[in-house]
């Protein structure tokens, strides 16, 4: 277990590399400088600036240069917010999108397990119908739509939440909602897809030959069977909340990581585009090496431990 | 027959499969005992409504299924008229199952301990330690080598003969009255299907449970069942005892089974088939069902069903044929003289593996 989880981290320090990389030089492909909007500074006040913040040098030193920076733990200083390191910027700011992405992910996923088990259980009725209609809108229907739609109804003309604010939790519920569709309709369909499955398995037969009832056959046998493929998509999910965040966290005003990566792409905040990026590929990996270690926990035919041969 | 020996009374059982084409009559009138402590073998070929008259004894038919007549009776209650409450106490405490393939039979993420002892913790309330302790007993007596040491692996970590050795032991662990083995040997190779075999005949005597075991393999029947029962589409054709339904078949379809079957001196002729395939019970044909295919129908078996004929006290069989006005015929001379190399060769077998004992299974650990 040790040597794996040490080649895991050998290869999440690889792939951060490789963004750190790519992304260094495509956000130099960006249009516009950081000073674009600033119409008033004369050129010398301009070279000045340039000169100070190293952005005189060319690309590929400055890559070295932000490369050797990052080693150390240096992230550099925000260009938009001056004397703020982009490391604190980010630190202040993360909570709120974590608690935001988190509440989606666990609300989403337990709520689509628990819809996606009924559809199979129920298969063929009305209330498998609902679940596949309730999946397909929640899958199709963009974050950024539901959010605008939940704002205005739930909102404005009910008033039950606020609409664009942040303070307690009260000021989650609207953007969990809208971020958490997703991953509800994505695993109450896989969950239904894979249970009608299960349910139809020869185990599961004996299960009930030995006198289980119906819901000690679901809860002791096929849930935990159902589950195991779910874990595979629990990747693609966060990047679905990820992308997802940057949009809804504009919408509701809210003061995360993702709004600030939207306004520093538009600013050309160099830095800050630079750690975001790092933090949220960072994010993703310790979710697909976390995905991957609950694997083995779930499915004893995938343990990591060394017991195979 | 005796009431009092019958611990399993099923009678005029029907039952239909609704689909978009319509009725599928998948068991048609079928009535049989099953007596305390005896072998029950259901013959017939693939579709001829054996595993679906388990299922419904077993309460656990598709939801598709409905049974449009007849009841089962167990110990004087009829089973049909069970709520599924209390079918579920009667499932794998009075009546237990063990299924066709042990490769997909048990439950992947649980340990095999566990999956042992949970008829124990269902039906006993038994907590989950002194259960854990009882399906250790279990697996040693179902002959799982190191059983100590193996309670806690996952199936996959079983070969196909152990893993079937465990289903034997889930389905056992009750003591239930009656075990129905639905092809429990087809999924295995055939030296371990001899062990499977004997470990079933020897357990049978020891927690003395009576057992309907079905088949499509008269091979296997010879060996195991005390009386047999053919099926063809949806009926029962003939039954009799073991000896009486190899050396003394009267049911043509019977014939063709008995000389569709290889022995060891079947030599480079071709093997006899039946020719034709079962009826579509969608549309069940008038008269007796195997007409098209026997080459001994006569013209009454295209018009009119026959009834059950009364060979002897224990042996009846479904054919216009044992009608007094029938003409003589004598089966083939072929079959007849099968039936007697089959008795003695049959004979010999068992005495080698009486002399030999079982073979050693070999167990493969991942």
């Amino acid at each position: 277990m040790a040597k794996y989880l040490a080649k895991r981290i050998f290869y999440l320090i690889l792939t951060l590399f490789i963004v750190i990389t790519v992304t260094f030089f495509l956000m130099k492909l960006l249009p516009g400088t950081p000073l674009t909007n600033q119409a008033k500074l004369s050129k010398s006040q301009i070279a000045l600036i340039y000169e100070q913040y190293g952005l005189n040098k060319p690309v590929w030193q400055q890559y070295l240069l932000y490369l050797a920076g990052a080693v150390k733990g240096n992230f550099g200083t925000s260009f938009q917010f001056s004397d703020q390191p982009v490391s604190y910027l980010i630190s202040s700011r993360i909570g709120p999108s974590l608690q935001i992405g988190l509440q989606a992910m666990v609300v989403g996923v337990i709520i689509g397990i628990i819809i996606g088990a009924f559809g199979a259980m129920k298969q063929n009725t009305w209330v498998d119908s609902t679940t596949t209609v309730v999946s397909i809108l929640g899958i199709s229907i963009p974050s950024f739509v539901l959010a605008v739609l939940l704002q205005y109804y739930l909102g404005l003309k009910a008033g039950w939440f606020p609409i664009a604010e942040w303070g307690g939790f009260i000021y989650t519920v609207l953007p969990t909602l809208a971020l958490g569709a997703q991953p509800l309709a994505e695993s109450a369909r896989f969950v239904r897809t894979e249970m009608v499955d299960v349910l139809s398995s020869d185990y599961i037969e004996l299960a009930k030959a030995k006198g289980l009832s119906k819901t000690g056959v679901i809860f002791h046998h096929a849930l935990r069977n159902s589950l195991i493929p779910l874990i595979t998509i629990v990747g693609p999910l966060a990047v679905n909340i990820m992308t997802g965040s940057m949009v809804v966290e504009n919408i509701f005003s809210i003061p995360g990581i993702g709004e600030q990566f939207v306004k520093s792409v538009l600013t050309n905040d160099y830095p800050t585009i630079m750690g975001l990026t790092i933090v949220y590929s960072f994010m993703l990996c310790v979710v697909l090496l976390f995905t991957d270690i609950l694997y083995g926990i779930v499915d004893p035919r995938i343990r990591l431990t060394g017991k195979a041969n | 027959m005796d009431n009092d020996k019958n611990i399993l009374e099923v009678r005029d059982l029907q039952v239909d499969f609704k689909t978009y084409a319509g009725d599928v009559k998948a068991i048609r009138n079928v009535s049989f005992d099953l007596r305390k402590g005896e072998t029950l073998a259901i013959v017939g070929e693939s579709g001829s409504g054996k595993s679906v008259t388990t299922r419904t004894i077993m309460g656990l038919n598709a939801n598709n299924a409905d049974i449009a007549s007849g009841t089962i009776k167990y110990k004087g209650e009829d089973l049909l008229k069970k709520s599924e409450a209390d079918m579920e106490k009667i499932r794998g405490q009075d009546i237990a199952e063990i299924f066709q393939d042990p490769m997909t039979s048990l439950d992947p993420t649980m340990k095999i301990g566990r999956q042992i002892a949970e008829p124990l913790m269902i039906h006993k309330g038994m907590k989950k330690e002194k259960a854990l302790a009882q399906a250790l007993e279990m697996m040693k007596l179902v002959g799982i080598t190191d059983a100590e040491n193996r309670i806690n692996d996952y199936p996959h970590q079983f070969s196909g003969g152990m893993r079937q050795r465990i289903v034997i032991a889930i389905a056992l662990i009750n003591y239930p009255e009656i075990l129905i083995a639905d092809e429990p040997t087809t999924a295995l190779d055939v030296t371990i299907q001899a062990q499977i075999l004997n470990l079933m005949k020897e357990l049978q005597d020891k927690i003395s449970t009576s057992i309907i075991f079905i088949t499509h393999d008269l091979g296997v029947v010879a060996g195991m069942a005390d009386r047999v029962a053919v099926m063809y589409a949806g009926k029962i054709v003939e039954y009799g005892t073991v000896d009486e339904i190899f050396y003394n078949p009267k049911h043509p379809y019977t014939w063709g089974l008995l000389s569709s079957m290889p022995t060891l001196d079947t030599g480079g002729d071709e093997l006899p088939s039946i020719p034709g395939t079962p009826p579509d019970l969608l549309d069940p044909p008038k008269g007796d069902a195997f007409a098209a295919r026997n080459a001994y129908a006569l013209k009454i078996d295209t018009e009119k069903e026959p009834p059950f004929f009364k060979v002897s006290d224990t042996h009846y069989a479904a054919t216009w044929l044992l009608h007094p006005d029938a003409p003589k015929v004598t089966p083939p001379e072929q079959i007849v003289e099968r039936q007697k190399q089959y008795a003695t060769m049959h004979k010999e077998l068992l005495a080698q593996q009486r002399t030999q004992g079982p073979v050693e299974e070999e167990e493969e650990k991942q």
